[in-house]
């Protein structure tokens, strides 16, 4: 096992790396190149560069070799080790100090900057990896650049959507410590509305200062759990794991006087006097949903 | 150039060929920019633009927005959704802050499956 954040903590120590110098000094060839590619029409760079180009004066090139002291490189390479192979930049923060003259020969200097994971993202588990750069003209900075990539584990290629998901795949609620109190009563069968510990207001969703009293020492009582349909979607589209489409997300008005979301089994309608039902989808979480009162 | 004018919106085609020579022209040779076989091995749907181009065209988008005499001090971006081949990229803008002779503008660059890139951009026009 690689321990990524102590191997970052040992490239971040070394510091900046040392001067790496641009292959050519800049140029009129290479900003045209540029300027041709991006569609840029811009007239005034015929002696001083477009600033979005101070990176590419450095840039390592088809068959470059990373310096030993380039701390991206070598953040890159233990992440890759530790399964880590695929990379996206996300962030890019550039400040030019001032405009480049054709001529000029450039030098870089990066330092790492940060490293946090692992994280899932969209594109399947990774690390981010900042780095801070600066171009140099002899001993005057001249830009500077903040820079972060993603590098991931490629995510497995999703499969075609099933027709039913297990509830086990359901998605699950974040629960933290504003929130657990209800989710703790689904368990247990008990619908659980927020209660203000200083002046009694209840409120849902929960948080955790009363916007009445700004008391933060929340209470709960338990609902009824009887309530009307205050408003409703019929969700066709897209897929949620977990669920069958269509399916009905309702707002419901309690007796006592909140509103909250939730799934409707059954008919919507405005006004629809409703109850909730637990379902247990395993021994962590129980969902609350509703259902139409037999009683209406 | 006042607070909360509006840039013109800007769609760019991100053909192949536009993805290749940007990466070229941006000295950015990694093959998810230019080799589909390997971008699509990598766990990506196609080919896609690099972030020096990203760069470049927000840039650009200010720039041909504010005139040449505007002189470009920061760029600062941040990436969402790749910007495939094939995809169209829409620019939308707007002067966010003013202070005397400097601007800083909020860019949004938006294909189908979302923002590619959100970012401001700090010039300098004259007086």
């Amino acid at each position: 096992m690689i321990d990524i954040e102590k191997e970052a903590a040992r490239i971040a120590e070394q510091g900046e790396s040392a001067p790496r110098f641009a292959r050519d000094p800049v140029n009129l060839p290479m900003i045209n190149n540029w300027l041709e590619a991006i569609g840029d029409q811009h007239p005034g760079y015929t002696e001083v560069a477009p600033p979005a180009m101070v990176q590419v004066w450095t840039m390592a090139g088809l068959h470059g070799q990373r310096a030993l002291d380039d701390p991206l490189g070598a953040m890159m390479k233990i992440l890759d080790e530790a399964g880590y192979t695929s990379v996206v930049a996300t962030n890019s923060d550039q400040t030019y100090h001032r405009y480049l003259k054709v001529g000029e020969h450039l030098s870089v200097t990066t330092s790492l900057e940060d490293v946090t994971g692992p994280k899932q993202t969209g594109l399947g588990e990774g690390w981010f990896v900042t780095t801070r750069s600066t171009w140099w003209v002899g001993d005057e900075a001249v830009a500077e650049m903040r820079f972060r990539v993603l590098k991931f584990k490629p995510a497995a290629r999703s499969p075609e959507p099933a027709s039913e998901t297990p509830k086990a795949q359901a998605i699950r609620p974040s629960i933290n410590r504003d929130t657990e109190y209800f989710w703790e009563g689904c368990r247990v069968g008990e619908l659980r509305i927020q209660r203000c510990g200083g002046c009694g207001l209840l409120r849902h969703p929960p948080g955790p200062m009363c916007p009445e009293c700004g008391a933060t020492k929340p209470k709960y009582l338990v609902s009824d759990g009887r309530g009307v349909v205050y408003s409703y979607v019929v969700h066709h589209h897209p897929q949620v794991p977990g669920k069958q489409t269509p399916f009905v997300i309702a707002l419901i008005e309690l007796d006592e006087g909140v509103r909250m979301l939730g799934e409707l089994d059954g008919e919507p309608s405005i006004g629809l006097p409703v109850e909730v039902v637990f379902t247990k989808v395993d021994d962590e979480l129980t969902m609350p949903s509703w259902r139409p009162r037999a009683d209406r | 150039m006042r607070i909360g004018d509006s840039l013109p919106e800007w769609h760019v085609e991100a053909t192949p060929t536009f993805v290749i020579s940007t990466a070229l022209a941006t000295r950015d040779f990694q093959d998810v920019h230019h080799d589909r076989d390997l971008a699509i091995q990598r766990g990506s749907k196609d080919i896609f633009i690099n972030i020096l181009t990203t760069t470049g065209l927000v840039q650009r988008y200010v720039t041909d927005w504010a005139g040449p005499e505007a002189l470009v001090r920061q760029v600062n971006i941040r990436l969402g959704a790749p910007c495939f081949a094939y995809d169209t990229l829409k620019f939308f803008g707007q002067v966010i802050e003013r202070s005397q002779q400097d601007l800083v503008v909020e860019v949004v660059g938006r294909t189908a499956h979302g923002d590619h890139v959100t970012g401001t951009v700090k010039i300098e026009v004259p007086a």
